[in-house]
């Protein structure tokens, strides 16, 4: 799965979790889940189970921890799936 | 110093037979039953298969639920609780979008016997499949119990006391009766008060493993929730939420409000499972006690009650609690109030009986009515020996009443009553 693939999924992932329009709309591999798209910090979880749910895969606790912004989230999605 | 006056401004109600304040208005003067057959509860080998279960559809959800909040919702109790309290809210004229600054002087009280069972089911198999790590950040707020409240409080931006009582069947009263203490108290200006009950198989099913619902009534569900009458066999399990925008008089003028009714006052008590009371049944004693420190407090004389929304499940129970209001305010026979049971309309919704009872309550002040009873052509001989049978209106009567007197009673020998008039 190319980057841009992988990047188009997560946005729809975590579009219902968005309360910062504008952030969505400007969406980068720079962008911070809190700092510029306003999710609610406990609906990190949920964005990480539908996650493993799109790409069948699981996420540990230490992944989970990292996964706060959009590179992140992608490099541990990726390191995810090379390991299947 | 005379006591602060505190008036009713707003109501909501999400009932069986209305999930409308209008419709359910409508339900209850034509006599509409929201009670009706579940095939899941036949599937489940309940002995009883009916209920009252209000009907609407997932859409509508979407008025009152924001995206995020609708994922993964399970939670039937926070559903109806959230619906009725904001109708409530806006019925009262007051705003639908938070402001940055809570509202500090106006709370919520809403009250619940337990909130979010098929979420909390939905948990139970995934904690016992050993997968706790998908349980998702939502369980927990589905299933505290004072998740209603504070779903509320965030909803509509209060900043005063926000909390979740419960005692039972008497909850939705005793809610009504904190935020009038709170508001007599100069502590808020405003309380969203309400109650709401779950619905399901797992709410119901204890019930129906106590043999008090009754069980002839699978193919006749309308039938079924008799109180008063001598056929009563057992309360019909129902659910739902009520909920009234409580205010002070002054708050209420201040912003124009439309008022519906004035509290009075009333009572909250305990039989403490003394003298025949236990956790399932009253101690009569504490019941007429409840009753007479309510008429007391609200500064008026027995025979100023034009009206009783009674308790009455439809269990041999109803002869016990009339006699109860007969000693209690002194009055019997062709001098005791005219007397209604909502629950031959929709059952009985448990934690949300008593506030779902309360907006009928107001209806019949604001509107002037007294709901007819439903299946109560058979009074009960033991009740047609202490009142005159035509205080128990088998249809809706178009008149006036001016002030009503509201109780619940609950499991653990709790009572609650509540003194409503015109305004």
């Amino acid at each position: 799965m190319n980057n841009e693939k992988l990047l188009l999924k997560l946005k729809t992932i975590i579009t219902p979790y968005v309360q910062n329009e504008e952030g969505l709309n400007n969406l980068s591999e720079e962008t911070d889940f809190i700092q510029d798209l306003e999710i609610n910090s406990a609906n990190l979880v949920d964005v990480v189970l539908d996650v493993e749910d799109e790409f069948d895969i699981e996420i540990d606790n230490e992944s989970m921890e990292k996964m706060l912004t959009v590179k992140a989230s992608i490099e541990v999605i990726e390191g995810k799936l090379a390991a299947k | 110093m005379s006591r602060r006056r505190v008036v009713v401004t707003g109501l909501g109600v999400v009932a069986p037979n209305g999930t409308s304040v209008s419709k359910f208005k409508e339900a209850i003067q034509n006599l509409d039953s929201g009670i009706r057959f579940i095939e899941e509860l036949k599937d489940l080998k309940f002995s009883c298969q009916i209920a009252g279960l209000p009907l609407y559809d997932d859409d509508y959800l979407n008025n009152y639920f924001n995206s995020i909040q609708l994922r993964g919702l399970k939670a039937s109790g926070l559903e109806y609780g959230v619906m009725a309290g904001i109708d409530a809210w806006l019925d009262a004229g007051l705003p639908r979008i938070p402001s940055e600054t809570p509202l500090w002087d106006a709370g919520v009280i809403f009250g619940t016997g337990i909130l979010g069972v098929d979420k909390f089911r939905e948990a139970i198999y995934k904690v016992d499949q050993g997968n706790v790590r998908r349980l998702g950040s939502n369980t927990v707020l589905q299933t505290m119990a004072s998740g209603i409240s504070a779903f509320l409080s965030g909803m509509l931006g209060c900043g005063n006391v926000v909390t979740t009582n419960s005692s039972a069947c008497s909850t939705g009263t005793e809610a009504i009766l904190m935020a009038y203490d709170r508001i007599v108290n100069s502590q808020a200006e405003i309380v969203l008060a309400g109650s709401t009950s779950d619905s399901g198989p797992y709410v119901w099913g204890g019930f129906d493993a106590m043999r008090i619902l009754p069980y002839k009534y699978n193919d006749d569900p309308t039938k079924a929730s008799r109180p008063m009458s001598a056929s009563a066999g057992g309360f019909v399990p129902g659910s739902g939420a009520g909920a009234l925008v409580i205010e002070s008089l002054d708050s209420a003028m201040a912003r124009k409000a439309t008022i519906y009714a004035e509290i009075l006052g009333g009572h909250v008590n305990c039989g403490a499972q003394q003298n025949g009371g236990s956790m399932t049944a009253p101690n009569n004693e504490a019941v007429q006690r409840c009753i007479k420190k309510a008429v007391q407090h609200a500064e008026i004389h027995a025979d100023d009650i034009d009206a009783i929304n009674g308790h009455l499940t439809a269990t041999s129970k109803d002869p016990v609690e009339i006699n109860n209001w007969c000693e209690a305010l002194g009055r019997k026979k062709s001098d005791f109030p005219y007397i209604n049971s909502l629950k031959s309309h929709v059952g009985h919704c448990l934690a949300a009986s008593g506030s779902i009872e309360s907006v009928a309550t107001v209806l019949q002040l604001r509107d002037g009515f007294i709901f007819g009873n439903m299946n109560c052509e058979d009074l009960h001989p033991k009740i047609e020996a202490l009142i005159d049978n035509r205080q128990v209106p088998l249809k809706t009567l178009y008149t006036s009443p001016n002030i009503i007197a509201k109780a619940s009673f609950g499991f653990g020998d709790v009572n609650a009553c509540v003194i409503f008039k015109k305004y």
